[in-house]
């Protein structure tokens, strides 16, 4: 098992290598450098290059490449263009927010998934199934933009449950009970919008597995046995077809990675996919780069965590 | 063993008479099933509806800004109001349906060409060649996508609508290369491909003209399937604002006029039918590509 995990870890090395030299690539593509922004019309030729000089902005390309990397590896992205603090620390204030609905919206989606999966693949071809079949249908047709504005029209500014937009009430004071309390409130509903999403291919996959295990001989012995259906259900078969489960667990941070762009535009979610979009507008390039690479660092270890599980789970694919 | 269940499927063909074949299959599987048939004529409609709707009315008539008919109710003047710029909004309906699913079928054919093409390759040569494909696709399949395409559409210059479709196309070609890959490697085993090559046909007709008829059935349920998701996902870059350029309106762009809180709340009419247009647009393309995958898998027709 720990040879296929090595094998696992040691593929992703050159990925990461790859997916920085891309980034760099774009980096070096976008307008400006470091110093826009902090220099007028006035200022003398001569200073802006000696100052490109001292940056080290005249060096080759690849000399400029590693050190670019060697920086990145220890947090330093530069600065921002628009807000004249280290990019990191302007990351560092979002990060907590995406982190905190990321987590909100993964245990949402288990709890939402497992559940019906299991209800509809016991209870197959009936009205219970039916719904959730169609449920899981409209999920997995249904975009991220779509549904996210229509949950906000419906449930935010028409029934007024929940707020439409930031991520607390800025009116609170920090610290207090109801400043948690509020922050929670706000989460709930981009969380459960996130949630929907993400539970298609879990429902599909559970229903799927426990149609397949009811015919199964262990799931015979355990009646014969006199096993209570109940547990039958919730011991011998949800056991063997959570397996599969936990494997999208690591993809599960692809997705939420890719949505919250969308969703933390349209629920004005103060994360980090809004400040990516907040910074292409405004042409923040070096935020966006910084963002861009976490971000892509982020989607590697996600799947790299989903292989890890599967070898864990699944001594099949191990290799020896 | 698997030339023993051949034979006696084939012996139990025999029996039951010949089975139907090719379009009849999937026009048994649509009579079966009345769902994907309301879905398959729902789709039609509102394609050719679009499609004549947008060549009918003018489009410099429609995008006039006229600011007295700002945000004007749906009535007699406007079938769904107007815009922020006293807009039609029904008119840019057609126009940026027409938009969207032309710029989806656009991507999808390209995806599908680089995909199948290299998804052959891979799965007729194994080997090395696999495995190096393979490796780049992996590569590409794990990079969040959608912030990569941002970044490009945002650096490039001279961004056009064809500029935007190719950096689409760069992205999503991956998944239809697995999955051709995965058949084309099995398919590349069989009697009848070594027959071919013994025969000294070339490689370049084996893939396409031998091994290709036999995934069609496939190709076409991924197509489907793309296309949903291809609009889906080129509504979705225009709704945030890096899809297709302002003069090229899409169902996108009139979502994104939902942006404003007073327009998301007060104003329905400017972006509630295009998402909802997005929305039926996408629940039928799936639907029907349900039931072409059904049609093509013999183990789960209905009909």
């Amino acid at each position: 098992m720990w040879k296929t995990i090595l094998r696992r870890v040691v593929v992703m090395i050159p990925q990461v290598f790859i997916l920085s030299i891309i980034v760099f690539a774009l980096a070096q593509a976008m307008p400006g450098d470091p110093f826009t922004g902090l220099i007028t019309p006035q200022t003398d030729p001569a200073v802006i290059e000696n100052l490109r000089e001292q940056a080290g902005l005249n060096d080759p390309i690849p000399v400029q490449y590693v050190r670019w990397l060697g920086n990145a590896v220890q947090g330093d992205f530069g600065q921002s263009y628009t807000y004249k603090i280290p990019v990191a620390s302007i990351i560092g204030q979002r990060a907590g927010n995406t982190i905190l609905l990321s987590l909100l919206s993964f245990i949402l989606t288990y709890l939402i998934a497992i559940p019906l999966g299991m209800l509809a693949g016991r209870y197959n071809n009936s009205w219970l199934d039916k719904i959730v079949v169609i449920y899981n249908y409209v999920s997995y047709a249904i975009p991220t933009f779509v549904l996210a504005l229509l949950m906000l029209w419906l449930f935010g500014y028409t029934l007024n449950w929940f707020p439409t937009s930031g991520s607390v009430d800025v009116t609170l004071a920090k610290g207090s009970m109801d400043y948690y309390l509020n922050k929670g409130f706000h989460l709930i509903l981009p969380a459960i919008t996130y949630a929907l999403l993400g539970t298609t291919t879990i429902i599909q996959y559970l229903r799927s597995e426990v149609v397949d295990a009811k015919t199964q001989d262990y799931v015979k012995t355990a009646r014969s046995k006199g096993v209570p259906e109940k547990v039958v259900y919730s011991r011998h078969i949800f056991r063997n077809s959570a397996l599969p489960i936990a494997s999208t667990m690591g993809y599960q941070i692809t997705g939420l990675i890719g949505g919250s762009i969308f969703i933390e535009k349209i629920f004005a979610f103060p994360g980090m996919g809004q400040l990516f979009i907040s910074s292409l507008t405004s042409r923040d390039y070096s935020v966006i780069v910084a963002l861009t690479l976490l971000f892509g660092v982020a989607t590697l270890v996600g799947t790299l965590l989903s292989d890890i599980i599967m070898t864990i789970v699944d001594p099949r694919i191990r290799i020896d | 063993m698997a030339a023993n269940t051949n034979m006696e499927a084939q012996t139990q063909d025999m029996n039951t008479g010949v089975p139907p074949m090719g379009f009849k299959v999937i026009a048994r599987e649509f009579v079966k099933d009345k769902g994907a048939l309301i879905a398959l004529i729902l789709l039609v409609l509102l394609i050719v509806g679009v499609m004549i709707g947008s060549y009918v009315v003018d489009q410099n008539e429609i995008m006039w800004v006229s600011l007295l008919d700002q945000y004007a109710p749906p009535g007699d003047k406007f079938l769904l109001g107007a815009d922020s710029g006293g807009r039609d909004i029904f008119g840019q309906l057609l126009i940026g349906g027409r938009n969207s699913i032309l710029i989806g079928i656009a991507v999808t054919f390209i995806t599908s060409i680089i995909g199948i093409t290299i998804g052959l390759i891979a799965g007729y040569y194994g080997g090395l060649i696999d495995n190096i494909l393979m490796r780049i696709i992996d590569f590409i399949m794990v990079l969040p996508t959608t912030m990569l395409i941002i970044v490009f559409i945002t650096i490039i210059p001279n961004y056009n609508v064809w500029t935007f479709v190719f950096i689409m196309s760069a992205f999503y070609w991956t998944g239809q290369a697995r999955l051709v890959r995965s058949k084309a490697l099995s398919e590349g085993r069989r009697d009848y491909v070594s027959a071919s090559k013994t025969m000294g046909t070339s490689s370049l007709k084996i893939m396409f003209r031998e091994i290709m008829p036999n995934l069609s059935s496939i190709i076409i349920v991924d197509l489907t399937l793309n296309f949903a998701a291809n609009i889906g996902i080129e509504t979705g870059l225009s709704y945030l604002g890096f899809g297709l350029p302002s003069s090229t309106p899409s169902l996108g762009t009139l979502v994104s006029y939902a942006t404003s809180p007073d327009v998301l709340e007060n104003k329905t009419w400017v972006w509630l039918p295009a998402s909802l247009l997005i929305l039926v647009l996408m629940l039928c393309i799936n639907y029907v590509g349900q039931a072409l995958k059904r049609a093509a898998d013999s183990k789960q027709r209905l009909g």
